[in-house]
């Protein structure tokens, strides 16, 4: 009963044909382009993709349990603003006539919660109000976008201070610190799903909702923490952008959610719940990484490298469905 | 318009296999133009399996279907509808949010000379159906809007406007009122008239009085009679619905009476849509430490609402009280029944049972996995040896726990959910057709592990549609008619004659 079976299940081979993808990926860009297979490059890389890693590591959770989440670029934008306005302006109280003056550790704490506060709201949305997720999200991107603009009044927060601005530009023992943040948060959230009775349900309640019911598993509570943590993962997202800009963009991260989604997918997590991993998310993310570095240091236009893409993505779930047909 | 009499349609030696299950065994039948015949049988005989292979639904594995002493092959119910055969399903197959004239015309819409829709020729088409049909419904209404009997009568108009010659319809009064009944079967009579064979299926013998013109019983995936009705007595087709070689039962250990474990108070369910409406009416019984009670009852009889709603499923329509060991308990969600000592094993293992994509051990760990928690992280050993042991113990198959839950047969599977429940260590054990689907071996090993989970001071609660197993299994027999129980037998007194008797509806069913 104990003998070891040979395994390989779909999720396996999803992750072995996009690690063989990234690696023909490097390859072809260390000959194409003598920039590319340096150390800096590489670290230029980790840097870049450390935002949408943390936006995927959220995004990973809740398509696991076969819902979406469209508002995760727009909570970041609100987020990095909210932190960013807090940390320069202070948070007046009209009836007592205080200022609420926030250290860069507060308006950290702050950005997060707010994301968080966010993510809660499309959990409740769908668990409490029954919402399909995609509109919920949806809603949500609408909201979060519109305060992010009243907030700022449509301008940028700038100017923001080195402490701040240490998240997005610091090192640490030579390594930047949003490859530090990004990196930590892949290694809990490898731990959470796959070392934590949450991570097991979470898989549980995607693969089969009603018999995770029927097994005792609040369902509910699940999504609502699944969604609650995607959004504090975009707040932590839009405080590294804004940290590393020095400023809080009003429209940063437009878009995002899509990359984020096409990492999670490139990375072998099925849309319909269930299957798939962090660690194929972190594929997902070094390969649109990878693209969109080599593709720039080759001189390809951007509107060709979105074209690109486009078809990776298409290419990449289109391997895996071939390849769940076979089975 | 009329045909001359005889033969309209001959299978001969249909079989039909589904995984794990033999579901036809070369059974043959004959249906005459301008006779109504009646199929008999429990559920499982293979009544509905053999009208979906004649009605082109799936394929026969084996044997000839002929239509006019004509050989045909069906690839889906189109060819079979373009041959004048039609079927009104027991399930409702309309589009909810379509209108009745839309969904009595679907795929066959009337068109116009720009090629659209002629909806003016569809409803008025449709009005007329309706008319005939004396039903009073708009051909523009929503279907959702309706009542389920009025969909049927649906269903019924969409089967008429094929101009069918042959019917097949499976328990098409299931939910109809007494006057739409006596439409239907005025309407019968003019079909038969018409010359159009029916075959019909019913778990209501009366109603054959009137329209019935011949019968066919089968059991176990085998026609055994087939005769005119005038033939039969009712005692007849009962004993011949059931009957069955006594030896090949398993009989279970006595019943060690012990105290009540499990007692239910007036349990009713309301109608999820039809208010007023009842699936489960003032239901109470207990069962006792060590004893498994067995609950019998047709197709809609509400056996499956009834352990749902034990479990929690509907707090939000249900009334009554559920008390264990004597003491009251509040159960709003399958995680209250779980702390209260309750496990549910569903009907439908893949779709309410098992994650599929999960392994065996992860399955049989998911209802008890606070247990192997260690300073808030999995701790595997833990994990896998409970596994280990709940696995050995329901005498689950496997190369490895490791192995996907998906890749077990059916009745490996069903002990994957038993062990699952196990590791819970429950008090009381509600199984809902806990053989469905599974070979003879598989059955006759959850049988023991009944069996032995009884000896080991369990109370257990099993529904069943199969009467040869709940007698040989059950210490007591509770049967279960529209939601209300109508009869409980102590084991000696049980027989699958007294036992359908009461299970068959007695009244017209109402409104």
């Amino acid at each position: 009963m104990t003998a070891r079976v040979p395994r390989v299940s779909a999720a396996t081979i999803a992750r072995f044909q996009s690690l063989g993808a990234l690696m023909l990926m490097v390859v072809a860009m260390s000959i194409l382009s003598d920039k590319f297979f340096t150390p800096d490059n590489g670290w230029n890389i980790l840097r870049q993709i450390s935002v949408n890693l943390c936006l995927s590591i959220g995004m990973t959770l809740v398509v696991l349990t076969a819902g979406i989440d469209l508002s995760v670029g727009a909570i970041l934008a609100l987020a990095g603003a909210v932190a960013a306005g807090l940390l320069k302006n202070g948070l007046p109280i009209g009836q007592f006539d205080i200022l609420l003056e926030f250290t860069a550790f507060g308006a950290v704490l702050a950005g997060v919660s707010v994301g968080a506060l966010l993510g809660m709201f499309n959990g409740i949305a769908i668990t409490r109000f029954q919402l399909p997720p995609f509109v919920a999200t949806l809603g949500m991107f609408s909201i979060a976008r519109g305060l992010t603009m009243l907030w700022t009044g449509g301008f940028p927060v700038t100017g923001l201070g080195t402490s701040f601005g240490s998240i997005g530009t610091g090192t640490v023992l030579g390594v930047p610190m949003p490859v530090w943040i990004s990196a930590a948060l892949v290694a809990i959230f490898v731990i959470v799903t796959r070392k934590t009775r949450f991570g097991r349900y979470v898989y549980a309640v995607g693969g089969n909702e009603r018999a995770a019911l029927l097994s005792g598993i609040r369902v509910d509570n699940i999504k609502l923490k699944v969604y609650t943590l995607a959004g504090a993962l975009a707040g932590v997202a839009g405080l590294i952008i804004t940290a590393r800009l020095d400023s809080a963009q009003p429209n940063a991260g437009l878009g995002y959610e899509l990359d984020s989604i096409a990492a999670v997918v490139i990375g072998g997590t099925s849309l319909s719940g269930g299957r798939g991993s962090v660690l194929g998310t972190v594929l997902g993310c070094l390969i649109i990484g990878v693209l969109n570095n080599g593709l720039f240091l080759l001189n390809v236009s951007p509107f060709w490298q979105q074209v690109v893409k486009g078809f990776v993505i298409i290419a990449a779930v289109a391997v895996d469905r071939m390849s769940a047909r076979r089975t | 318009m009329s045909e001359p009499e005889g033969v309209k349609l001959e299978a001969r030696g249909i079989s039909k296999s589904f995984p794990g299950v033999r579901a036809l065994h070369e059974v043959d039948l004959v249906l005459q133009r301008g006779r109504l015949t009646a199929l008999l049988g429990e559920n499982g005989a293979g009544k509905s399996t053999l009208m979906n292979i004649i009605a082109g639904v799936f394929p026969a594995d084996a044997g000839q279907i002929f239509v006019d002493g004509q050989p045909v092959r069906f690839t889906g119910p189109r060819d079979a509808r373009a041959r004048g055969i039609a079927m009104i399903f027991q399930e409702l197959n309309l589009v909810p949010h379509l209108s009745v004239a839309e969904n009595i015309f679907l795929g066959r819409e009337p068109l116009d000379w720009l090629g659209m829709i002629d909806y003016a020729a569809m409803n008025r088409q449709a009005a007329a159906l309706l008319a005939r049909l004396e039903i009073d419904v708009a051909p523009t209404t929503i279907v959702d809007t309706l009542r389920v009997g009025q969909q049927q009568v649906v269903e019924i108009a969409r089967a008429l406007a094929c101009e069918a010659r042959v019917l097949i319809m499976d328990e098409p009064t299931s939910a109809l009122t007494e006057h739409e009944i006596d439409v239907l079967f005025r309407i019968i009579d003019g079909l038969k008239r018409d010359g159009v064979a029916i075959a019909y299926i019913t778990h209501k013998l009366q109603e054959l009085e009137r329209i019935g013109d011949d019968a066919v019983v089968m059991r176990d995936g085998r026609t055994v009679s087939a005769a005119p009705l005038k033939e039969l007595k009712h005692q007849d087709i009962v004993r011949m619905m059931v009957g069955r070689d006594p030896s090949d039962l398993y009989q279970n250990s006595a019943p060690a009476a012990g105290d009540e474990v499990l007692r239910v108070e007036r349990l009713s369910l309301k109608h999820p849509r039809r208010s007023g409406d009842f699936l489960l009416r003032d239901v109470s019984f207990g069962v006792g430490r060590g004893e498994v009670v067995g609950i019998f009852g047709l197709m809609g009889a509400g056996r499956t609402e009834l352990l749902e709603t034990i479990f929690g499923l509907h707090s939000h329509n249900s009334a009554g009280s559920i008390y264990i060991d004597g003491a009251p308990v509040t159960i709003k969600s399958p995680s209250d029944a779980i702390a209260a000592g309750l496990a549910l094993a569903p009907e439908d293992r893949k779709k309410e049972g098992l994650v599929l994509e999960m392994s065996v051990a992860e399955n049989t760990s998911l209802a008890s996995l606070a247990e192997d928690e260690r300073f808030g992280l999995l701790n595997a050993p833990a994990e896998n040896q409970r596994v280990g042991r709940a696995i050995e113990r329901c005498g689950v198959k496997t190369p490895s726990p490791r192995q996907r839950v998906r890749n077990l047969s059916g009745g490996n599977q069903q002990k994957v959910i038993l062990a699952k429940w196990l590791a819970t260590r429950p008090k009381v054990l509600l199984l809902d057709e806990p053989t469905r689907g599974i070979d003879i071996n598989a059955k006759r090993e959850i049988y023991i592990l009944i069996d032995e989970l009884k000896r080991k001071g369990l109370a257990v609660v099993v529904v069943s549609s199969e009467l040869p197993e709940i007698i040989s299994i059950a210490d007591r027999i509770l049967v279960l008619c529209q939601g209300r129980l109508t009869a409980e037998f102590g084991r000696a007194l049980a027989t699958e004659e007294s036992i359908m008797h009461a299970a068959l509806p007695r009244q017209k069913v109402p409104a």
